[in-house]
């Protein structure tokens, strides 16, 4: 089957792919920069064609909690909000990575904190890399920089989730949700008809009951729990580190950047390389795990680093742990829905060359 | 020697009657004595049982002194979040409308932290059973004024008994929720008689029968006690229930279209 | 070849549709775009704008600071983009409505009088495809016949009927723009 040639906005890709991955079903809540999400699956109606259930909830709360009892039954489901509303689903996303349940969250983030702008941010990184909710635990988190790449996770964030039974968000932006891009979309998948062992779909007598639960009041087991879950994370961040390069290989200086600022830092390195500076750009793909090991490598061969990011400086303690204070670590930002331009990155990186 | 021998005989299988039913399992029940839970755990157990509903149930168990009820009935289960519930039971039984799906709710968790959830999947006519169980407190916390606390009465966080005028009314949710379309029966029954165990079962059985023939949402509250925390005896509790409960939660029916057409009241 | 464009204008303008048909349509050529709207509560009547990328190389930032060619449909967006032009960059710009005109002497300015010419032409739905006309006259980057396939693409199958008088609008744009000063 070949891949169909469309234009669409990031959302609906988002929207379109999780049709054509076989999604089982989708659970959301309208909110400014994502709602055609929603929009477009309601338009869509997959129920009459592959039998995928979406629902507008009454909530993010509610929502998040339809995706763990339809992920509980091992189906594969999926939400989808913007900061504020991924705030109000913490609750459910702890409670997921809790029971080892396996979905997607899509999080179109907007500037905060509180209500903040509906303009594009990336200040939702601690958030979604570090747990989110209460206890100890990780997301899986893909950094789509493209529109392409919003199609393409959806399918990459539900094979992820059902190979370590845990949550995978997608960490977009407005920017990326809003603007238009081609996008090669996959044929359509049938859904799944495979019940994962663990999954409740009603106890036959062959098996013993499945209990879908992160309760545990004995300390001893629940420590067992917690130090299943540390070894899982572990190899995830041996298997499933993504990254791309560009313009690396003879590098003076790189940039870090991942969603929207790496494709701005993309110019900006192009921008410099015309005024004769070796700047090569590090754009993680997965944000958890981080590509630390690749950029420890490169520590060695760059004399400084600028984390580029629309927050007021996240993923940067990321690289700085990474590098361990091989090289200096900058970070430049902008905030509050700025994003920054090409050419202010070239700037920030000069005033670093010759300051440094 | 005592005369043992004669047991053998008393046990046969025309001589049995009762017996643990096959969907409870062998865990100790963890309640206090006197507690309904148990009771409603039983009825609900046998009727998974004569109905031959076992490989095809999911129960959702809520946060609250029945957070354990997975433990002892033999099915498929999942444990939500305090209140969240009927948002689990919305999302499995739209993706398996063939499955049997019900939630089993105190009132803290259905009443105060989840009534957005409970209100929403009941308006929407979710096709699920609701079992909600009324006890006018916190129990599993240690004894908390819930949103059913009865004016005057006393709680922990209600020393002085409930004051109106500072901390609100009881909520009625079951008399909410019988008004929304959405819902298609809505009753409200106890399990303190032997009588009023026979009506809940009667009551749980017609809403399993009701959700095959895909009707909306059933719910069944089921006014309950807290000897422990309402530092009674159970026999003291379940009179305190009868005079205090009942009139605020008055028992019967709030909603059943199939009964107004056969009996024509 | 690459071409950066912001068109900006009041929303409901068809700011941000016109952008959608000038991809659909460079898409036709195999070209590389990307299409970044500004968004926000603004529906109708508040300023909307989109930046419209057209190249033959794969297209880094979506968004820009500076620009080949703007395309201005009212005052407010004139102050704010008429800096943004790159140095020997277009400008292009319908007068209705506009009381300081460009003043820039390092672009090359063209006028438009689409408004009125959808006016006289009955229809002032078609005022963004005159606009689109005149600056496809100026930098013919995307054919014409490729537009009447990308209006097929872009428009809901109801709205075909119009695509003739769409294509008229689009002759018709390119003959009424004309140069104000050149770089």
């Amino acid at each position: 089957m070949e891949r169909e040639l469309r234009l669409m906005k990031g959302n609906e890709a988002v929207a379109e792919a999780a049709i054509r991955a076989g999604a089982d079903g989708y659970f959301g809540y309208p909110i400014t920069p994502q709602s055609e999400i929603l929009e477009y699956l309601m338009g869509a109606n997959p129920m009459e064609t592959t039998g995928m259930v979406v629902l507008q909830a009454e909530s993010e709360v509610a929502a998040i909690n339809m995706v763990y009892g339809g992920a509980g039954c091992g189906k594969k489901v999926m939400t989808s909000s913007s900061s504020p509303g991924i705030s109000l689903k913490q609750e459910g996303i702890t409670y997921i990575a809790g029971s080892e349940l396996p979905c997607l969250i899509v999080n179109v983030v907007r500037g905060g904190p509180g209500l903040g702008t509906i303009q594009p941010a990336q200040s939702d990184y601690f958030q979604a890399v570090k747990g989110g909710g209460h206890g100890d635990y990780h997301l899986i988190v893909l950094a789509p920089a493209s529109v392409q790449e919003m199609a393409d996770f959806v399918d990459l964030g539900f094979e992820l989730a059902f190979k370590y039974r845990n949550p995978v968000m997608m960490l977009s932006d407005g920017a990326i949700g809003q603007m238009m891009e081609k996008v090669w979309l996959s044929p359509q998948k049938e859904r799944s008809k495979t019940v994962p062992e663990w999954a409740t779909t009603g106890k036959p007598p062959t098996r013993e009951r499945n209990i879908i639960t992160s309760l545990e009041l004995n300390p001893d087991n629940q420590e067992k729990f917690n130090q299943k879950l540390v070894e899982k994370y572990n190899r995830i961040r041996e298997n499933e580190v993504r990254f791309e390069e560009f313009q690396c290989s003879d590098a003076d200086y790189l940039l870090v950047a991942y969603g929207t600022s790496a494709r701005i830092c993309q110019k900006s390195v192009q921008l410099a390389r015309g005024e004769g500076l070796k700047v090569g750009l590090l754009r993680p793909i997965t944000l958890f795990p981080f590509p630390s090991k690749r950029l420890s490598e490169l520590a060695e061969k760059v004399s400084l680093m600028i984390s580029v990011e629309m927050s007021a400086g996240q993923m940067v303690e990321d690289v700085l742990l990474s590098v361990n204070g091989k090289v200096p670590v900058y970070h430049y930002g902008r905030m509050g829905g700025i994003v920054p331009t090409p050419d202010e990155v070239v700037a920030f990186l000069k005033s670093k060359i010759i300051g440094g | 020697m005592a005369e043992v021998t004669g047991i053998k005989e008393i046990i046969k299988p025309e001589n049995l009657v009762y017996k643990r039913t096959s969907v409870m399992t062998d865990e100790t029940l963890h309640y206090c004595p006197g507690c309904g839970h148990g009771t409603v755990h039983r009825i609900l157990a046998e009727i998974i049982d004569e109905e031959g509903l076992q490989s095809e149930t999911i129960g959702i168990t809520p946060v609250g002194c029945s957070v354990f009820l997975y433990h002892y009935l033999d099915i498929d289960s999942q444990e939500a979040a305090h209140g969240r519930a009927p948002a689990l039971a919305t999302a499995i039984k739209r993706l398996m409308p063939e499955k049997f799906v019900f939630t089993y709710q105190g009132d803290g968790d259905l009443a105060a932290i989840g009534t957005s959830e409970t209100i929403h999947a009941c308006n929407r006519g979710e096709n699920f059973l609701i079992i909600f169980i009324n006890n006018g407190i916190y129990g599993m916390t240690g004894g908390q004024m819930a949103p059913t606390t009865l004016p005057g009465m006393k709680s922990s966080t209600s020393p002085f008994g409930r004051d109106v005028k500072t901390m609100g009314n009881p909520l009625k949710m079951t008399d909410i929720v019988a008004t929304l379309p959405g819902t298609y029966y809505v009753t409200r029954q106890s399990v303190h008689t032997p009588a009023n165990v026979r009506k809940t079962k009667k009551a749980i059985r017609k809403a399993v029968q009701y959700q095959k023939l895909n009707k909306g949402t059933c719910f069944v509250e089921v006014v309950s006690n807290c000897p422990s925390n309402w530092k009674m005896t159970p026999v003291q509790a379940n009179k305190w229930m009868e005079e205090n409960m009942f009139p605020f939660y008055p028992l019967g029916d709030l909603k059943d279209p199939e009964k107004q057409s056969t009996e024509q009241k | 070849m690459t071409e950066e464009i912001i068109i900006a204008g009041f929303g409901g303008q068809g700011v941000l549709s016109m952008g959608k048909i000038m991809i659909h349509s460079a898409v036709m050529q195999d070209l590389e775009v990307s299409w970044m709207p500004s968004y926000g509560p603004e529906m109708r009547g508040g300023t909307a704008n989109v930046t419209v990328i057209v190249s033959t190389e794969r297209i880094s930032s979506p968004i820009l600071r500076q620009f080949d060619t703007a395309i201005i449909l009212n005052q407010q967006s004139l102050d704010k983009f008429e800096g943004s032009v790159k140095q020997g960059g277009t400008l292009i710009y319908d007068t209705n409505g506009i009381t300081r005109h460009p003043e820039r002497k390092d672009i090359s300015v063209y006028s438009i009088d689409a408004v009125e010419e959808a006016g006289k032409m009955n229809n002032p739905k078609i005022f963004n495809m005159i606009v689109l006309g005149g600056y496809l006259k100026i930098k013919p980057i995307i054919k014409t016949e490729n537009v009447v396939k990308g209006l097929q693409e872009s428009l809901p199958e109801r709205y075909h009927h119009l695509i003739p008088l769409n294509q008229q609008a689009i002759e018709r744009g390119m003959e009424i723009i004309r140069k104000v000063s050149e770089s």
